[in-house]
């Protein structure tokens, strides 16, 4: 059968119509849910940084938000580290920011925000723990994940990824919460304050002995590099240091 | 059962005598990538299952009033439809398995088994067989993805859905796990085994030199 030109481009409109209606209806219908998981699964991981999530532990919607009471995200001027009082912290949107060029780094990062988000977690009004934001490239990833500081800005209380692509079973142990409790009470930085902690080839025994390491994942040299390569960039002059600084100096430590 | 024979044949047929990946071998790249956890290859199956029995019932539904010069384009913009629909629903409920699927959900549209079966099948069928037809070969193509994913898994990880089976030596068992079960390689020799036992079961599948 021989379809004219107009029916050709009619049936075309109208199934692309029929189309969109019922995408743009499903995305409609369900942007609410998505972007909920989307705020949820990033909490989840704050908490599971600070190990105030077991892992494993299944949490549900309303035990996350419980928790997240204790938790006051914070905007800082990376630069400075300022803490922003007037920039509210639960609209900021870290997107909608200019990217700058990084500095020279190791870690793979191409460009950073003048504002970062972060969280204090709090016992009453005083801070007890500081949840980082850190990102750097894996092995094949680009990583993303959380650095949960003591409120004496020395000690690691965690560190966990919510993003990354590595190598299941090598790199992508980096999720094993094995080798994260490892991480639990190394020191990251040294008596001069300069970031020292680093993962190292092979077992680096109990936090008495070996304070500033962390055994290195077997088979996942690339990936255990790349740890410590952004842990030494987020700690460094260009990331946290002068936060955690200015957060020493005001004596709330 | 309700359905008559052809019906059946439209359903079964594709899951050990004509599978997709199996006996046409379409639809590898998928089943090698998220075959490394069960947990996605069965979500993946599914997801694959909704998109390919959706749209060839949307095709088959239609089929007298496409234009055959541009069948191609609207089987492609019906598929599309349904996986940009699947993603969005898997983002809404099964958030963490949506983000380790990630990229592969919206690769369905070039999985070459939906769009075989739009054209090879529902062009000509109605959209209840087309369905069946759909739904039966997603079946077929989530077997394989559902025996890959348990096997890998289970010597891969020691675990299956994530509950540990064998315990691994990391965390104290006796299980050394198998790397190479977890790099995408695996799914090759896996599938190509998984071939050759239905092939020796059902000699008809063998091809002629």
């Amino acid at each position: 059968m021989q379809y004219s030109m107009k029916y050709i481009f009619g049936f075309a409109a109208v199934l692309c119509f029929v189309c969109s209606i019922m995408i743009s209806t499903a995305n409609v219908g369900l942007r609410e849910r998505q972007e909920i998981n989307k705020v949820l699964d990033k909490q989840k991981s704050v908490l599971q940084a600070a190990w105030l999530v077991q892992p494993g532990e299944k949490v549900n919607r309303a035990r996350v938000e419980e928790l997240f009471k204790n938790v006051r995200p914070r905007i800082i001027e990376l630069s400075t580290g300022k803490v922003l009082e007037e920039v509210n912290a639960d609209t900021f949107d870290e997107e909608s920011l200019p990217s700058l060029p990084a500095p020279t780094n190791k870690a793979g990062i191409r460009e950073i925000k003048e504002q970062v988000k972060i969280y204090e977690i709090m016992e009453g009004d005083k801070v007890t723990m500081f949840v980082l934001p850190i990102v750097g490239k894996g092995l094949w990833s680009t990583m993303h994940g959380f650095l949960a500081l003591d409120a004496d800005t020395r000690t690691i209380r965690g560190l966990t990824y919510y993003d990354q692509a590595e190598t299941p079973g090598l790199g992508g142990e980096v999720v094993n919460p094995k080798w994260k409790a490892l991480w639990q009470g190394r020191l990251a930085y040294d008596e001069n304050w300069s970031a020292k902690i680093a993962v190292i080839k092979g077992p680096a025994g109990p936090v008495e002995q070996n304070p500033y390491a962390v055994d290195g994942l077997s088979g996942a040299t690339l990936t255990s590099r790349g740890v410590t390569n952004m842990l030494q960039f987020w700690l460094g002059e260009n990331g946290f240091a002068p936060f955690l600084k200015s957060f020493r100096e005001s004596g709330r430590a | 059962m309700i359905l008559g024979k052809k019906q059946r044949e439209a359903l079964l047929d594709p899951i050990f005598n004509n599978n997709p990946i199996a006996l046409q071998v379409l639809g590898v790249c998928s089943a090698l990538a998220v075959t490394s956890k069960l947990s996605t290859a069965l979500v993946m199956g599914l997801a694959v299952t909704f998109v390919t029995g959706g749209s060839s019932a949307a095709v088959a539904a239609i089929r007298n009033s496409i234009p055959p010069s541009i069948r191609i384009i609207v089987q492609l913009s019906i598929i599309a439809s349904f996986v940009i629909l699947t993603d969005q629903i898997l983002k809404a409920y099964v958030f963490d398995i949506s983000k380790q699927l990630s990229v592969f959900v919206g690769l369905i549209i070039t999985n070459c088994i939906v769009m075989g079966r739009a054209e090879a099948y529902a062009m000509q069928n109605g959209p209840w067989l087309s369905f069946l037809d759909g739904v039966g070969n997603a079946m077929g193509y989530s077997l394989i993805l559902v025996v890959v994913g348990t096997i890998r898994e289970l010597f891969g990880s020691g675990s299956l859905f994530g509950y540990a089976i064998l315990q691994r030596t990391a965390d104290g068992g006796w299980y050394e796990p198998n790397g190479l079960m977890l790099l995408s390689p695996s799914a090759f020799f896996l599938i190509g085994i998984f071939i050759w036992v239905l092939r020796a079961w059902k000699p008809e599948q063998q091809e002629k030199d």
